[in-house]
């Protein structure tokens, strides 16, 4: 049985399909319709709904408010929290302060992307008002880095957003303390720890129950976030028989600030992890800022961007710079694996039968250390990289004592560069080594021609970023991004 | 007239949806109440873009669950061909396949995911082909889809071969996908009397009740088809989203029951057109100064494998080739090329931008090879008269709005200052690179089918008061009902929430013409104008003759009439006033029509005057490039845009806006690619780049044209806006090209094929940069 608020309303739900999205069930079964759904892929945000979770003190939580993406959050995902839909903006007959804004700016036309518009911006002001996010103009982007509108251009959208900023209350905030109080009923059930529906939706408490599941049922599939399993149900129609939900799993949703490493675990959301990475990787976390949208990084997680071991994952790279460790866990046990060995072939892993990633272990930067991290793609946001890379130097006097190069989009794994890392050693990181070592780079890759770029495109930027990264620590003004007055790198 | 009540024209009245819009309860097709016993419709896709169909095996699509009928070509009563002007587009493969997922059969199924299973069940048997997917050979193996056409004007050859400086360049011009958020539908229920009830979200619904009347042998009378709104169309749904309608149709008839077709996002990109991709070629001749003295343009559209609209597209694409700019004498060839594509079709601007973007080039090219500013020689070549007026086409360009226009922003965007400030910036930043480019926007407005210049309008007046309004145009987005309702209420002088907007439906207004060519408003305020005038005609007339009101003394003002009989000044609310006249017996329902004069045009001597008149506008785009990836952000525009009086600003600054972003995505991140095979590889928007929030310019300075009233007789002088705002983006092209060609210190003009992604924008920088080092190593320069 799944339980949550449908808006205000405790709802209990029975057989629910694993594959159900939620917005099947708004548009289908409860004939909801006033979310839309533009590509079923998590791509364009018209089917943008919000989630209220719990979050802090346990004892003393408060809400926090999520926008995701309908079409690939499967229903069973929101046991335990609220579900917040256009239908319920609208207050004793009164816009919210957001619709209002929209109305006033002209910001639709043809309204179709409208309801998901108006959610995250919702979002995005009830995280105002909470004090997590920014409200100025790169908040506003961050907000709806993820929606679609092909008729405005968004200026009249940008406008209605930091318009809708002149009011501060609403009936969200108005009623925090009864949702909360409803959601930690529906969290205080007996059994909700291993909870599962009829169809084959199982939703473990504990790593070692998930470790027995997963030896019960080798052929299961683990969810996550589902911004990437969801696509095979909306996309190629699969109807999984058995998932796993691994979002209700305490270890694996916890992170760890301990002196000399950051772990996170594997289902923890780009999201979650972003202000902790911040702290210690500065560039990691502004990589974020390009991965995916915001309604992906609020459902996405590292542990399911590293176990899909795709080659244009953008954490990957990343993790393979700063050298992480992945722990596996099964029933056997748990054991620790070098990231770089992690990968064997394209979407190839070291995960055996009944496995999983508990953690990933991020050694922290020392003094002398530096992580520098560049993405390029064909549209700033929300693209899939033709080059990632990740740069982790260790240097003496400009010496490079140690370095480690991730890249992505370059193989068909996540793969370091080691030629390269080999030309930099030992010498001082300048234009002359570097020219050496970007020959180094064909070595260590043969990029292919794919329709994110071609090869010989792939392997002359990659050799230009360590330029970029050169210029960039001798602080010279050489940052597109920085010098556009741009949101990151 | 008075501007007391609310909701005149002129006035920036919100969208008549824009509550409905943000609270989602605006009804889309998809949101309409199910009919009982609704079916779900898919189709089963060629998996080869070529070939011959030898067998189709659907017993496992027909025995798999909930299926309830399948179809194929055969099935069909009566037509099956839906091809808008020439035939060319089966609703079901013919027995050839033509592009790779063509739909093959149909299914209904009583589940979407039911049917769209089903569908993947087929075996079949198709003979493939090797492919034809370059429009350049297709051309010069004479497969084309519509005969080449010429445009001519003097000796373009002639001129040029005098000329003392002579140019010539190809450029590559991608395609576009629409991207209609809300993708293509048709819901169909079949009606007692054996007719056709169908919702369609289409710019078209009369060409839908002829085709669904065509296919099923049924007279055109016994269709239907309502549109209240699109979730977006662009020129998508134009003549693509018949299809879907035909199918949907065919499945009622069959089955008796209701079939709704919604197509799948990926579905959706891969079996309609786009903006069709070109392959243009110029070759001028200009003098010291820049004058440009002949011109020879090419222009090969690429349209895929079925005429649709591509003869006239291509012949848009031609009449563009000069956009603002004075051609002495000229040469303008147009080719249609038949490729393994889906059909190529309609796309805001209609061929237009693709025709003015080569002469775009030209201008930057000239401009470098002069070592003069791009500005220079594009104010140089402008029309204006009396002598330098006459287009390729021989038609006049009277107005000369647009010096105006680029005079006015050249100065408020500071264009001179900022492009030595930038000259400046570019000598000390051997890596980030700034460009700078104004360039013009000349678009003729008129269908130039000449028969879709016409249209109509249905006006009821109730005894309350109320109006409710009918007209032939279709709503995408783009306010046409707020501005025709705009129209309705200035001339009855109400206040606009008096007007109720309804959906479109052929059973209204009959034999519409799409919405499209930007005439939704020129048209359709035109048809609504006359209806209104109509019923106030015979109000008035009530008056004097019963109510003994001197003739020109009545007055509709602010709600009200007043006027003045014998006995002094009378006034009576516009409610008191229809039921009056309905008690005396007065009809207070009207029709409205409205066909655009002036124009002609005759196709086999390309000579005419086939544009009612231009819309011009003018942007300055500044951008900012990183020369070490090719990555770049636009920093910002400032556009100026003409829309005549407007009937409201800010929907027009709304368009101007959208277009602008639109043909910005075009330009850069939005890139169509297939494969070897023909498949297309970018089917949804994982990997198709429409611009996001992020990508706006941080600087977007829009404004409009004041006291500038269209010199021709437009619905209160205003003029269209919906496609000529997209061709401004040309300028952040252009401006990407400066910033490349600042490499080699404005040396040379590198060439920067469309989409402009940071990939070409790079091997453009390093083409430069080669010549640099050539130059250098004592190479000559170009």
């Amino acid at each position: 049985m799944i339980q949550f608020l449908l808006n205000d309303q405790p709802t209990a739900l029975e057989h629910v399909a694993p594959s159900m999205s939620v917005l099947q069930y708004l548009r289908t079964v409860l004939v909801q319709v006033g979310t839309k759904e533009g590509c079923a892929a998590g791509d364009c945000g018209a089917c943008t709904v919000v989630v209220g979770e719990l979050t802090g003190d346990p004892q003393n939580p408060s809400l926090q408010y999520k926008a995701v993406n309908a079409c690939i959050t499967p229903m069973a995902s929101l046991h335990g929290k609220q579900l917040i839909t256009i239908e319920h903006l609208q207050h004793q007959g009164q816009l919210h302060p957001v619709q209002q804004a929209m109305v006033d700016c002209h910001g639709s036309q043809c309204g179709f992307c409208t309801p998901g518009i108006v959610m995250s911006l919702l979002a995005w002001w009830l995280g105002v008002q909470r004090g997590t996010a920014a409200p100025d103009r790169h908040g506003i982007e961050l907000a709806l880095s993820g929606n679609l509108c092909r008729c405005t251009g968004y200026q009249p959208i940008i406008q209605a957003a930091e318009q809708s900023l002149r009011l501060c209350q609403d009936h969200f905030l108005q009623h925090q303390q009864e949702v909360v109080q409803l959601l930690q009923a529906i969290q205080g059930t007996p059994g909700a720890e291993s909870l599962r529906t009829e169809r084959g939706f199982y939703r473990p408490g504990t790593a070692s129950e998930l470790a027995r599941l997963l030896e019960a049922h080798p052929q299961a599939q683990l969810v996550a976030g589902a911004t990437d399993l969801g696509l095979e149900f909306t996309q190629q129609l699969h109807q999984p028989s058995k998932l796993i939900y691994t979002g209700g799993v305490k270890e694996l949703t916890q992170l760890q600030d301990t002196p000399d490493q950051v772990i996170i675990g594997a289902a923890v959301t780009y999201s979650s992890a972003q202000s902790t990475l911040h702290q210690h990787f500065p560039a990691f976390a502004d990589l974020f800022n390009r991965l995916g949208s915001l309604q992906i990084r609020n459902q996405g997680t590292l542990g399911g961007n590293v176990a899909n071991a795709s080659p244009i994952g953008d954490t990957p790279p990343v993790l393979l710079a700063l050298n992480a460790t992945l722990k596996l866990t099964s029933i056997q046990g748990s054991r620790h694996v070098a990231i770089a060995d992690f990968f064997t072939g394209y979407r190839q892993t070291v995960l055996r039968t009944g496995e999983f990633i508990e953690a990933i272990m991020i050694p922290k930067l020392k003094a002398d250390e530096t992580l520098q991290v560049y993405k390029i793609s064909k549209r700033f946001e929300d693209d899939i990289s033709a080059v990632c890379m990740a740069i982790w130097m260790r240097r003496e006097h400009n010496v490079v004592q140690a370095v480690r190069i991730g890249c992505g989009g370059m193989a068909a794994i996540p793969k370091r560069a080691k030629a390269t890392e080999q030309a930099l050693l030992g010498k001082p990181f300048s234009e002359t080594s570097i020219n050496l070592a970007k020959q180094a780079l064909a070595q260590d890759f043969q990029p292919i021609d794919d329709i994110r770029a071609s090869a010989a495109y792939r392997l002359a930027v990659a050799g230009n970023l360590l330029t970029r990264a050169h210029l960039e620590l001798n602080q010279q003004g050489v940052s597109l991004f920085a010098e556009a007055g741009g949101t990151s790198q | 007239m008075s501007k007391a009540i609310n909701g005149a024209t002129g006035q920036s009245m919100q969208h008549e949806s824009a509550v409905k819009h943000v609270t989602g309860e605006a009804v889309y097709v998809d949101d309409i109440p199910e009919p009982r016993q609704l079916l779900h419709a898919a189709v089963g896709h060629s998996p080869v873009a070529r070939g011959k169909l030898l067998s189709m095996d659907l017993s496992a699509v027909l025995s798999a669950p909930g299926v309830a009928a399948v179809l194929t070509l055969n099935d069909i009563p009566g037509h099956t061909d839906i091809g808008p002007v020439f035939p060319g587009d089966p609703i079901l493969a013919d027995g050839e396949v033509k592009f790779h997922g063509q739909p093959l059969f149909a299914v209904a199924a009583d589940t979407l995911d039911n049917a769209r299973r089903a569908a993947l069940l087929a075996q079949v048997e198709i003979e493939a082909t090797a492919p034809l997917l370059d429009p350049e050979q297709a051309i010069a193996q004479n497969r084309t889809v519509r005969p080449v056409h010429t445009m001519q004007r003097g000796d373009a050859a002639g001129a040029i071969a005098l000329a003392p400086h002579i140019l010539e360049a190809k450029l590559s011009i991608g395609g576009q996908e629409h991207y209609y958020l809300e993708g293509q539908i048709s819901m169909v229920a079949p009606t007692e009397d054996g007719g056709m009830q169908v919702w369609s979200s289409t710019q078209h619904p009369s060409e839908v009740q002829k085709l669904v009347a065509e296919e099923l042998n049924l007279p055109i009378g016994a269709i239907t088809v309502e549109t209240r709104r699109m979730g977006g169309a662009f020129g998508g749904k134009e003549t693509h989203a018949a299809q879907w309608a035909c199918i949907a149709a065919l499945l009622a008839n069959k089955t008796k029951r209701p079939v709704k077709m919604r197509l799948p996002r990926a579905a959706d990109m891969m079996l309609t057109g786009k903006r069709h991709p070109f392959e243009n070629h110029y070759r001028v001749g200009f003098d010291d100064d820049g004058t440009l003295l002949g011109a020879d343009i090419t222009v090969i559209g690429n349209c895929g494998c079925s005429p649709d609209l591509s003869d006239a597209i291509v012949d848009r694409a031609m009449f563009h080739a000069d956009n603002a700019y004075y051609l002495p004498a000229a040469k303008i060839t147009g080719h249609r090329a038949y490729t393994n594509l889906v059909s190529l079709t309609a796309f805001r601007g209609f061929g237009g931008p693709q025709g003015m973007l080569i002469i775009e080039k030209a201008m930057d090219d000239i401009a470098r090879a002069l070592g003069k500013d791009p500005l220079e020689i594009r104010k140089r070549n402008l029309y204006r008269g009396p002598d330098r007026n006459v287009t390729p086409y021989h038609q006049t360009v009277a107005s000369e709005t647009l010096t105006k226009v680029i005079q006015e922003l050249e100065i408020s965007s500071d264009y001179w200052e900022r492009r030595q400030a930038i000259s400046d910036y570019n000598a000390g930043s051997p890596i980030l690179k700034k460009g700078l480019a104004l360039t013009p926007v000349k678009f003729g407005i008129s269908f130039t089918v000449q028969h879709l210049n016409q249209a109509g309008a249905l006006i009821h007046v109730y005894t309350d008061g109320s109006i409710h309004l009918n007209h032939g145009g279709t709503e995408m987005g783009q306010g046409l009902n707020t501005k025709v309702a705009q129209v309705v209420a200035e001339e009855f002088q109400v206040d606009l929430q008096h007007i109720h907007i309804t959906a479109t439906r052929t059973d209204k207004v009959p034999n519409t013409s799409p919405t499209a060519a930007s005439s939704g408003a020129d048209l359709n305020g035109q048809a609504a104008k006359d209806a209104a005038r109509k019923i106030r005609q015979r109000l008035t007339e009530f008056l004097i003759e019963q109510r003994g009101a001197v003739t020109n003394s009545i007055k509709f003002t602010n709600n009200r009439v007043q006027f003045t009989d014998n006995t002094g000044t009378q006034s009576m609310s516009f409610a008191e006033l229809t039921e009056a006249a309905y008690m005396a017996r007065v009809s207070l329902s009207a029709t409205g029509y409205y066909r655009t004069p002036k124009i002609h045009y005759d196709r086999s001597k390309a000579s005419g005057r086939p544009f009612f008149y231009y819309a011009t506008g003018a942007a300055v785009s500044e951008v900012l490039v990183d020369t070490l990836t090719g990555e770049y952000r636009v920093m910002r525009v400032d556009i100026l845009h003409d829309v005549g009086r407007s009937l409201n600003p800010a929907l027009d600054k709304g368009q101007v806006e959208g277009g602008f972003i639109q043909g910005m995505g075009w330009l850069t991140t939005e890139e169509l690619r297939w494969d070897d095979q023909g498949r297309l590889m970018t089917t949804g928007a994982a990997t198709y780049k429409i611009p996001t929030a992020a990508d706006i310019p941080p600087i977007f300075n829009v404004a409009l044209m004041e006291n500038q009233p269209n010199e021709e007789a437009t619905i209160y002088h205003s003029k269209a806006v919906g496609e000529p705002p997209f061709m401004l983006a040309i300028s952040v092209w252009s401006a990407l090209r400066d910033a490349i060609s600042s490499v080699v210190d404005y040396a040379i003009s590198p060439p920067l094929d469309t989409p402009a992604t940071p990939e070409r924008v790079f091997r453009a920088i390093q083409a430069a940069q080669q010549h640099l080092a050539t130059t250098n190593n004592g190479g000559t320069a170009s």
